[in-house]
Order: structure tokens, then sequence, then C-alpha cells
């Protein structure tokens, strides 16, 4: 009981210090947005590419989270995720589209190892979504390991903010 | 051309002034920073070795600045030489032995018929007198780095019995923003960074390049299609060739020493295994098989075994496989993070990335006494290679926010960052010997 209060407030605040690191600092906004805008380009000139309706089916559901973030050196879903996941396991079942879940690192340690991190996050998020009921056929893990940061600084916050899966 | 900082204590006035006449005289195209040199580097001069007119390659200072980046010399600056000689019969040894050089280089330059320059060179041995050889090369235009290298090849060689790798190449990736986007380069040089060469420009990331045996060839990994392949590409010419298109990773290929094959790494049977890929017949063989992350594979000299990281054991340690008789042992126990193997030319020395006291260094291992050693003092260390003689590494790690290469003696007493031109660089990868 006491433990999970704990935990809770644990989770809270992570959340809260994400959030604050989110707001309070613009350069790092700008920098998140930036790699957003150039991984789109590259999903469209990819093997993606002719999944027009793909993107759209995503871009639909912008109210909610795609990203979801990771603890140092783990591949285990936070349980905040769980309710977003969910929500995009029902819109898949509903719509079955194929889907990249693209896992990253943050930048410690060695790259190679790095990119078996980031597969190993993404698998954590199809194995959510198969357990909810998605075809995983339509699920592509795809790590970029520690190459496309979403913020560049060596820091904790910049290092919280790249560790993650995103669902493209 | 360089702004030497020396840090031993002894020499520190003298070496305040030396830097102070380099500085003046520099236009330079690299600077280099040693931050730490050998404890008593020996006493060289590089006597100036004067070119046709037309050449604007200053061979002697390449010779220097080779030696000096060695660590194990202090090559005097042409500011201080009391005469310049360019043959044997014209040193007066009386001017090099009273400024305390140990070692004397000159070299004559002469127009061959067939315009190309042909330079004779010999090393002196100042307190004996004694001429320890003369040698010829020949070389023009383009050619002439590599004849300054050659020279301190010889050099190298005939003081320290190591032989020289100033010969060699680099590759590395560079990752800078353009119009607000991440451009990756996968670059190749000459091992003192001159002569950089564009070999793939992508807006996909790069990763993990490595040598052919041959030094004539690279493999690496790029985005290019949306998802991490395997490339091979010829360093002359602009051939390139896509060898893997799996499902999931496809990456760290290392190429054998026989240049048959390569080992890689495949997740497409779910989750990341060694495999064997052959150039010959384009097979795939598993060679691992465990439920955790198996990456980073690297042969031993010999080609008889791999070594890898694996967290099999709970935390990322490396791992060696004998691939005749798939025998599995552990070589690292010190720590909670060794990965990314790779062994010297005498299949003994294993360097890799060591985390301590959470902090990402560059340490070695001797395979025989077990010691381990941390060779490195930066933080966020990572992606080691070592030079093919076996002497220095270089290694990728983090200075004033960006990437940046740094090298490391192998018994850690020399150490320097190389300044980038370009913005942030990562996995550098030293090519074998080219002759």
């Amino acid at each position: 009981m006491k433990q999970s209060v704990l935990r809770t407030t644990f989770i809270i605040s992570l959340l809260s210090l994400f959030l604050a690191a989110c707001s309070s600092s613009p350069s790092t906004t700008s920098t998140g947005s930036n790699t957003g805008a150039v991984s789109n380009g590259d999903v469209t000139t990819g093997s993606v590419s002719g999944d027009g309706v793909n993107g759209g089916a995503i871009d639909a559901s912008g109210d909610v989270e795609t990203v979801f973030y990771f603890e140092f050196d783990k591949a285990i879903l936070r349980p905040e995720a769980l309710a977003a996941l969910r929500i995009h396991a029902q819109r898949l079942i509903a719509n079955p589209v194929s889907v990249r879940l693209e896992g990253h690192a943050d930048e410690r340690g060695t790259r190679e190892y790095n990119m078996a991190l980031g597969e190993r996050r993404g698998a954590a998020v199809k194995e959510f979504l198969m357990l909810q009921g998605v075809n995983g056929s339509g699920l592509e893990v795809i790590s970029y390991g520690e190459e496309r940061p979403a913020a560049m600084a060596s820091s904790e916050s910049a290092w919280a903010q790249n560790r993650r899966v995103e669902i493209r | 051309m360089f702004k030497p900082i020396y840090t031993r204590i002894g020499r520190l006035a003298f070496a305040f002034l030396l830097g102070l006449v380099l500085v003046a005289q520099a236009h330079a195209e690299l600077t280099i920073e040693i931050t730490s040199g050998a404890d008593n580097p020996t006493q060289i001069a590089v006597a100036p070795i004067r070119l046709g007119s037309t050449a604007d390659v200053d061979l002697s200072a390449i010779i220097s600045e080779d030696l000096r980046r060695s660590g194990l010399f202090e090559a005097m600056p042409r500011a201080n030489m009391l005469s310049h000689p360019a043959t044997v019969k014209d040193v007066y040894f009386r001017d090099w032995r009273i400024i305390g050089m140990e070692y004397l280089v000159v070299g004559k330059a002469a127009t061959q018929s067939d315009g190309r320059s042909q330079i004779t060179f010999s090393l002196l041995e100042v307190p004996s007198e004694r001429t320890v050889f003369t040698h010829r090369v020949q070389g023009s235009g383009n050619e002439l780095r590599d004849v300054a290298h050659y020279i301190s090849d010889k050099v190298f060689e005939a003081i320290t019995g190591i032989r020289g790798a100033f010969s060699t190449r680099l590759a590395y990736v560079t990752a800078n923003p353009e119009g607000g986007a991440l451009v990756y380069r996968l670059m190749v040089s000459d091992s003192d960074g001159a002569r950089e060469r564009l070999m793939l420009k992508s807006k996909e990331p790069i990763m993990s390049p490595n040598w052919s045996p041959d030094g004539k060839e690279l493999v690496y990994v790029s985005f290019e299609t949306g998802r991490p392949a395997i490339f091979r590409q010829k360093l002359s010419g602009a051939k390139r060739e896509q060898l893997t298109n799996f499902r999931g990773l496809n990456g760290a290929p290392a190429w054998s020493p026989d240049g048959k094959q390569l080992a890689i790494v495949l997740s497409k049977d779910g989750n990341p295994e060694i495999y064997l890929y052959s150039l010959l017949t384009r097979s795939f063989t598993r060679l691992t098989r465990h439920f955790s992350i198996d990456t980073e594979p690297n042969w031993t000299p010999d080609g008889d075994a791999v070594v890898f990281t694996s967290d099999r054991g709970g935390s990322p340690q490396i791992y060696k496989l004998t691939i005749a008789t798939g025998k599995l042992q552990r070589l690292t126990f010190s720590g909670s993070y060794n990965a990314r193997p790779r062994l010297a030319a005498d299949g003994r020395t294993l360097v890799m990335v060591h985390r301590n006291k959470g902090v990402f260094h560059i340490a070695s291992q001797d395979l025989v006494t077990g010691d381990l050693r941390i060779l490195t003092s930066t933080r966020l260390d990572e992606s080691p290679t070592v030079a093919p003689n076996g002497a220095m590494l270089l290694y990728a790690t983090k200075a004033g926010g960006k990437g940046v290469l740094a090298a490391v003696s192998i018994d850690a007493g020399v150490k320097y960052i190389l300044p980038s031109r370009l913005g942030d660089v990562r996995e550098p990868a030293w090519s074998p010997f080219l002759r």
C-alpha cells in the first residue's frame, strides 16, 4: 500500500519533471519539433510511402499520445503509457493499418547495443498491442538506437526525452 | 600547423615558448592538442625537405607532426634549427648535439625524367654521429602526403622497433544539422585527418563503418531505405551494394581477417543474434542462440573466433565464441557494463567501452593476465578502434557538447583530441596496414 503510494508519487513527480522540462526550455522543444519534422519527411520518402491512409489514421488520433518513454537501460512500459496504448490498440483493431514502432535510446553506452535496446523498447510496445488483440503483422519495430535524438543535450532531461518509442 | 600543449612539468617553460612560436606559424588545417605525452619523448629534428617550385606540400612538417602525434617524440620547430642540411654530408652534428637532439632526419628531392619527385632521405643518430639508414621514395602531386607518411613510418620503426601506422586511413561518421535536419556523412581521411573524402551523404543515419582486411572497401549500416541495412562500398569509384534487408536489426558488420565473410547482427528471429554472412555464397549462418542481446561482434586476428557483447548474464559483458567448436567463454568480469570489444593485432589486448561509477570510459584488458585498465579520462566514451600496429587507439567522445575523436596510447601515457572542422564526429574505424 505504502509502496504503491510512493510509486504513484514518484511517477507523478517524474511526469511533472518531464512536463517542466518540456515547457521550460524553448530550445529543447524546437529541437524536438525539428527532429519530428525530419522523421515525417523520412517516412514519406521511405518504404512506408505508399500508405497515405496510414499517416492520416495516426494523425486523426492526434488527441492520443504517440510517444512513450522508458527508464535508463530498461524496456518496461510505464503504467501511465497503458491507457493511451489501449486506445491505439482499439483503433488498430477497428482500422488495421500498418504502423512503425520506432524505438530509441539515449546516448549513453555503445551505439549497436543501443540499437538492440531501442528494438527491445519497440518490441515491448508491439507485445502490449498484440496482447490487446492487434494483428502483429501490421506492427513493424524499427530501432534507431541513439542515432535520432529528440533532444540534443547531454543532460538527464534530454536523455529522458530520448529513451522512447514513437508510433508512426 | 599545430599548437601543442604539454603538461609535463619539467619542460613547461620551454614548451610555453615553443607553443608561442608554433601558434605564430599556424595556418592550420587540423589542430591537435596533446593533453598528455610520454614521460621522456625522443628528441628529433626533421630538416626541411625542399621540393620543386610548384609543390605546396611541406614534407618535413607532416613528418614532424606524425612523430609528435605518436606521443613518443618531441619534434623540433624549424625556427630553432641552426642549419638546414639536405644530405648526410651537409650535416654538422655539433649543430644538433648542442640543442639536445637525439635523432635527425634529412632529405633531398630530385625531379625524375617523368616529372615525379624522388626523395632521398636519411635518419641520423646524433650522439653517435651514425647514419641509421638512407632510403629513396618517389611521388608527385597528390602522392606527396603519402611520401611524407612513408618517411614517418620508416623513421618510427627504426627508432621504436614498432611498425609505423602513419600510412593508414580513418573512416568515421559525421552528423550535422542542415536546414533543421541532421545530415549524416561517411568520411574517409588519412590517419592524420588530412585529405578527408566523402563516401556517403544521407538524411538517414549511417553507422558502424568497418574496413575490409585489404583496406579497399568499407561495410556499414545505412538507414536510407527507412530501415537499417548493411552496405558494402569500394573506396575507389562509387560502387556500392546492399547486402541485407531483413526485418529488425541489420547491424554491426565486422569483416573477417580472410576477407571472405562478415560477422553481423540480425534480429529477424526475434532478438539480436550474431550471424556469419558469406560474401562468396551469400548465405547466413547463425552463431548465437539466446533470448538476450548479442551484438557488436569482432574477430580474433586468427579468424577462429568472434568476441561480442551480450547481456545474457544480466549486464552487458564480453564473450568469446570459437566458431569451429561452439565453445563460449565470458571474458570480462570487472564492472557492470563492458561492451563493443575490439582486439589489437596481438590478439591479447582487448579494448572496450567500460562503465566505471556511472561514467563511460575506454578500458583495455590483457587476456592473458586478466588485468583491466581504464585508459581514458574523458566521459561518454565509445567506439574504440586500435591502430594496426597496436600502439594507439582512437575513440569517440564528447567535448563542448559535440562529438569529437580522441586518441590514447595503449599504455595510456599519450592522450589527445582531434578537433573536427565539421561538427559532430563519431564512430572512428582505423584501417588495416595498406601496404
